[in-house]
């Protein structure tokens, strides 16, 4: 936890976000989690909300969004819980920022199946942007983290770029993506690989042939 | 090759690449949601009986009799202190999150429905009132595909009250994680889905008794949950006809790594290595000769070397035999161009980064094991100091609350048992191997 940033509540963030309050977009929202829970277990949705005062916070700075003390306070209140219980939720957990990020916050995967197809040559292209880890670019467009396994390592390597997911990856390639989205374009998510749709293997399926064309039905086969 | 492979008629995840919708429409024309009602009308203990005789063990790495799971679910509620009976919950772990593991992404993003119709059958089998579904936060496309999925069933009336005209009221509930490994271990989920930090609870009380919000409660993982609709259309005997004894059924294997054509395939169990990666990843990069070692079920599991791996059938016992495990049937494979040090000491960090903090020898000893890994990575260590790790490794496993602990000891354990000498290797290099141990010029 040595590395974990410090957590701004000075009176700058105070002065700033004192007064967040949801808007009525994320109110509904917020309902809509807060009902999939039974009656007296609304603290189970401090995890949702804490999402979505994060996203608010994000539309309000053209970020990816962080989560200011004074907004912890704000949900903690909004689902009648101590504010501490909101706080250690948010410290627990990886994808909620404690500090302010860049536009786009991109979060390298570097676990082993990522190691194994390249992604030291996804972070240096990163590297190569100007990125540093843990740190947002000076024109407050990147923030770059390297993250723990995604989950995506049939496609490997890959980086998780705000809500979207850019994969089979290598120093080029990422440093499109990268490019893209600074001359605020929208590339192609998933798989960066031409030809390839998902996860199955390149080059053509070895499996499932009939469901690459029509939606085939294999229970007459049965 | 002499494996029969799995046919595309048997494969029950006909969706797995997404070529086709995930919609409801296009779900039901594939056969999900077909009669979902018939199956309901069996009974509670014809469904669970018929899961019993299928064989499925549990796919989300321990390997449990998914049946007899079911079976620990109480048939009368318990009484709360004011004499309330309690609701009993479903929950289903889509915290997809050991490395090498991506089979639940497929099944969420492109077949959501067969895991909510899944979800509907083994919520009335263990007479649950409803299920969560807990995705991890990373999965975010995935978690508003299931949304969809789900808003879609509740529209089609197949699910709420009166769930498929069964007479069944069911709920499904999507509840996101936020980026933290140790929820997929089922009671860190509970604590987690009461909106609190994911730290294991001590076992027992177990889940079935004292679970969510103190309900008895079940944790499934999302395939076995997703595969039950088609096991109970097609009966036990048929999914039963595939793999070897008492490992049962078809199975969604990753590949990653060192394959020409890393990809997500349904294979039946006990698949031989070899054939497997012949058939569906075109080989190992560079051929089979330069083909190190394999992690065979997810990097929790040890490694296993390439000469022993060859052969093996995928399978829970025939990797156990080989003192690996199938674990979530992640494959992970190395070739002679890898840098096994770095490649473990690289999951050791993960450990030491996902550690909960609750349990001393874990969140010290990941973090120490690490920092030793580190060193053996360029050699800078004293021979000795392999036999301390593999201590440490052995007195952090088994004594924390959760298998976190264990999971951070396998791989190292797994990596001093088969490469050693590359290990001493590394330390005798950096000191010159021309020199004299420095213990015995002391002693002078």
């Amino acid at each position: 936890m040595a590395d974990t940033q410090n957590i701004p509540d000075e009176a700058e963030v105070r002065a700033k976000w004192g007064d967040f309050k949801f808007t009525p977009a994320t109110q509904k929202a917020a309902n809509r989690e807060i009902a999939k829970y039974p009656a007296g277990r609304q603290k189970s949705a401090v995890m949702a909300l804490l999402d979505l005062a994060q996203r608010q916070v994000g539309k309000d700075t053209k970020t990816q969004g962080w989560l200011p003390v004074p907004v912890i306070e704000y949900v903690a209140a909004q689902l009648d819980i101590p504010y501490m219980r909101a706080y250690e939720v948010a410290t627990f957990y990886t994808m909620y920022n404690l500090a302010p990020v860049g536009k786009y916050h991109v979060q390298v995967c570097g676990t082993t199946p990522c190691m194994l197809r390249g992604s030291d040559d996804v972070m240096a292209a990163c590297k190569n942007k100007g990125m540093v880890k843990g740190k947002t670019t000076p024109d407050g467009l990147f923030t770059l983290t390297e993250v723990e396994c995604m989950g995506n390592c049939a496609t490997a390597p890959m980086v998780q770029i705000n809500d979207d997911n850019y994969e089979d990856l290598d120093y080029d390639k990422t440093t499109a993506v990268l490019d893209a989205l600074a001359a605020d374009k929208k590339p192609k998510t998933g798989t960066q690989i031409n030809g390839r749709h998902t996860s199955e293997p390149e080059g053509g399926v070895t499996s499932l042939a009939a469901m690459v064309e029509k939606n085939h039905d294999y229970r007459k086969e049965w | 090759m002499s494996f029969d492979f799995l046919q595309d008629k048997d494969r029950i995840f006909t969706n797995v690449y997404g070529f086709q919708d995930a919609g409801l429409k296009a779900a039901q024309k594939r056969g999900d949601w077909d009669k979902t009602k018939d199956i309901i009308k069996r009974g509670n203990e014809a469904i669970i009986e018929e899961m019993k005789a299928s064989g499925l063990r549990g796919r989300g790495g321990a390997g449990f009799p998914t049946g007899l799971k079911w079976s620990f679910m109480p048939k009368e509620a318990p009484k709360d202190k004011n004499g309330n009976p309690r609701p009993s919950f479903l929950v289903i772990n889509a915290d997809e999150s050991e490395p090498g593991s991506c089979k639940d992404r497929e099944i969420l993003r492109h077949d959501p429905h067969k895991l909510i119709e899944g979800a509907l059958i083994a919520g009335f089998a263990m007479r649950a009132r409803a299920a969560y579904i807990y995705i991890r936060g990373e999965y975010i496309q995935e978690a508003r595909v299931m949304e969809a999925a789900v808003a879609e069933a509740y529209d089609a009336g197949l699910l709420g009250k009166n769930a498929a005209k069964s007479g069944y009221d069911f709920d499904v509930f999507v509840h996101r994680g936020a980026g933290a490994y140790i929820c997929g271990e089922e009671t860190a989920m509970i604590e987690s889905l009461e909106g609190k930090k994911g730290q294991p609870r001590l076992k027992p009380p177990f889940p079935a008794g004292a679970g969510l919000y103190g309900c008895p409660t079940t944790v499934n993982n999302v395939e076995s949950i997703a595969v039950v609709p088609t096991i109970l259309r097609r009966g036990a005997s048929w999914f039963k006809s595939f793999g070897r004894e008492n490992n049962h059924g078809t199975k969604l294997f990753q590949i990653s790594g060192h394959v020409e054509k890393p990809c997500v395939v349904e294979e039946a169990m006990s698949i031989p290595f070899k054939d497997m990666i012949e058939k569906h990843c075109g080989g190992v990069t560079g051929g089979w000769d330069n083909l190190l070692a394999v992690i065979p079920g997810g990097s929790s599991v040890p490694l296993v070397p390439a000469a022993q791996i060859m052969d093996a059938p995928m399978d829970f016992d025939g990797l156990r035999d080989l003192g690996s495990g199938l674990g979530t049937a992640a494959v992970i494979v190395m070739d002679k161009s890898t840098d096994i040090v770095r490649a473990i000491s690289r999951l050791s960090y993960f450990y030491k980064h996902e550690s909960c903090g609750q349990c001393t020898p874990c969140r010290e000893g990941t973090g120490w094991m690490w920092r030793v890994m580190e060193k053996m990575r360029d050699g800078n260590a004293e021979i000795e100091d392999i036999d301390t790790l593999y201590e440490v490794t052995k007195q952090v496993e088994g004594h924390t609350i959760c298998a976190l602990g264990d999971a951070a000891a396998w791989p190292i354990q797994g990596l001093i048992r088969h490469f050693r000498p590359e290990m001493e290797r590394r330390i005798n290099e950096r000191k010159g191997s021309d020199s004299l141990p420095e213990t015995m010029e002391a002693a002078e």
